[in-house]
């Protein structure tokens, strides 16, 4: 099925359940996908796990998904920032999980679920605490551990325009994990800044395919509604 | 590319280790300077988080150096000002930078499958400790009640055919940080060739670690406070170590 376009970001994140594995794009700022999480903190879901490079910047975005209590589990490489206030208090007073994962891996971890890849190995690591527990394996004299794949059950990300099918093209380096994580998750939403017809876009310039697009989020109308 | 490995007859260029006593320790943009000095033209290069973007300041325009940044991007340029400054348009540090002629952008997956695969010549890291076998300890401090945060650290360790540290020689209460042993959690194995600091500039391979230059110190009396063992350019005698 090809992509649904909507305006109303309630409806963009409909459906999203309780227990979800929710993938969230973005690199700080850049290609987060802020309207449709502001819609996922309205929805309700709770118990949630959070596949992000950071844990959430100052009160907005990620970081009101965790102040409203909806964050179970958070996977990301980066958590502790000099704005990331929200994690810092959650993590400290125990009412939230971290698993922290070196960048690299991270992406690789959802890249592989969104290929099929069982486990690889990855050199990320080796010797280091966050190797611990990890089978090891020697492969041509270097040495790996052995990763397995971040699925997602629900993607949210921010892309800079959509045609009416779901292709998506990026915009500089908020690019950053939106194509990984649209391709791991069973659901993925993209919230853009406008969709244009099909047709439009050159196919040379599309970096996700709409087979890995279920919902857009066409800002330049949710935005422009009184 | 140039090959960073030691070659018989020298290390970077130098056959002898130089002593510069005519002077103090390098300044924090004397070491900038220092590191952009040997980086070799035409080289992909990642600078870490912190004082490693400001190598950049040093890299002469000519040099044809393509900086990467791993949230995404090749070809990156200064740090924007005023009507630059795009929000989509990020470095490591989530600083606003531009992008230069040449530029390309990429996804994190690819970004980092760049720098695993090898494709990167050098990459630039701070650190809070060194071994003598090149082990870097630069993600966290491992004090009780921190939260860790490992970010890109790791992968970029293990992940450009250079990796070179900056940090200062001595921690503030004098303690060395270049170490037998790192006592704070690994970031990666053996994976730094080569460390500059503000009392000497070190290259680390399998024979050890060789000091290439010092600066208002000599070598005799760095080995006097480190528990490591230093060998010189040109000079066979090995100074210091247990």
């Amino acid at each position: 099925m090809t992509a649904v376009v909507v305006s109303d970001p309630d409806e963009a994140v409909a459906g999203v359940e309780d227990g979800s594995t929710v993938l969230v794009g973005g690199f700080g700022m850049a290609g987060m996908p802020v309207r449709l999480i502001e819609a996922l903190i309205r929805q309700g879901a709770t118990d949630l796990t959070v596949v992000s490079n950071n844990a959430g910047n100052g009160d907005t975005g990620l970081a009101a998904l965790l102040a409203a209590g909806r964050v179970r589990r958070v996977v990301c490489s980066f958590p502790r920032q000099s704005d990331s206030w929200v994690f810092d208090g959650l993590y400290r007073a125990g009412k939230i999980e971290l698993e922290v994962v070196p960048q690299g891996t991270l992406a690789e971890r959802m890249r592989a679920a969104g290929a099929g890849i069982g486990a690889f190995y990855c050199p990320t690591g080796v010797g280091t605490p966050l190797a611990e527990g990890k089978e090891r394996r020697t492969i041509d004299g270097r040495d790996y551990v052995l990763e397995y794949p971040i699925k997602g059950d629900v993607a949210l990300v921010a892309a800079h325009i959509a045609d009416r099918m779901g292709n998506l093209v990026y915009r500089k380096t908020a690019r950053n994990f939106g194509p990984v994580m649209a391709a791991a998750a069973k659901l993925t939403i993209a919230q853009v800044s406008h969709v244009v017809d099909t047709g439009t876009l050159d196919p040379e310039t599309v970096v996700t395919p709409c087979i890995y697009v279920d919902r857009i989020l066409d800002l330049s109308v949710t935005e422009a509604a009184p | 590319m140039t090959d960073h490995t030691t070659t018989t007859g020298g290390v970077a260029g130098r056959v002898r280790t130089v002593e510069h006593l005519d002077r103090g320790p390098l300044g924090r943009d004397e070491l900038a300077a220092a590191v952009a000095r040997d980086i070799p033209r035409g080289s992909f290069v990642n600078l870490g988080i912190g004082q490693p973007t400001t190598v950049a300041d040093h890299l002469p325009a000519d040099a044809g150096v393509v900086l990467h940044t791993e949230n995404g991007m090749l070809g990156m340029g200064p740090a924007a000002r005023g009507d630059d400054v795009d929000p989509d348009l990020i470095n490591a540090g989530k600083v606003p930078v531009t992008e230069l002629p040449g530029a390309s952008y990429f996804h994190h997956a690819d970004s980092f499958a760049m720098m695993r695969g090898g494709h990167l010549d050098v990459c630039v890291l701070g650190a809070f400790q060194v071994s003598e076998r090149g082990d870097l300890a630069n993600w966290h401090t491992g004090a009780p009640g921190a939260i860790p945060a490992v970010g890109g650290a790791m992968d970029l360790a293990g992940g450009a055919k250079s990796v070179f540290v900056m940090m200062t020689l001595f921690a503030k209460d004098g303690t060395p940080k270049l170490v037998p042993e790192c006592t704070y959690p690994l970031t990666g194995l053996a994976c730094v060739r080569r460390l500059y600091t503000d009392q000497a500039v070190f290259h680390i391979g399998p024979d050890g670690v060789t000091v290439l230059e010092t600066y208002g110190t000599t070598v005799r009396h760095l080995a006097a406070r480190m528990d490591v063992t230093l060998h010189t350019l040109g000079g066979p005698r090995p100074y210091g170590g247990s």
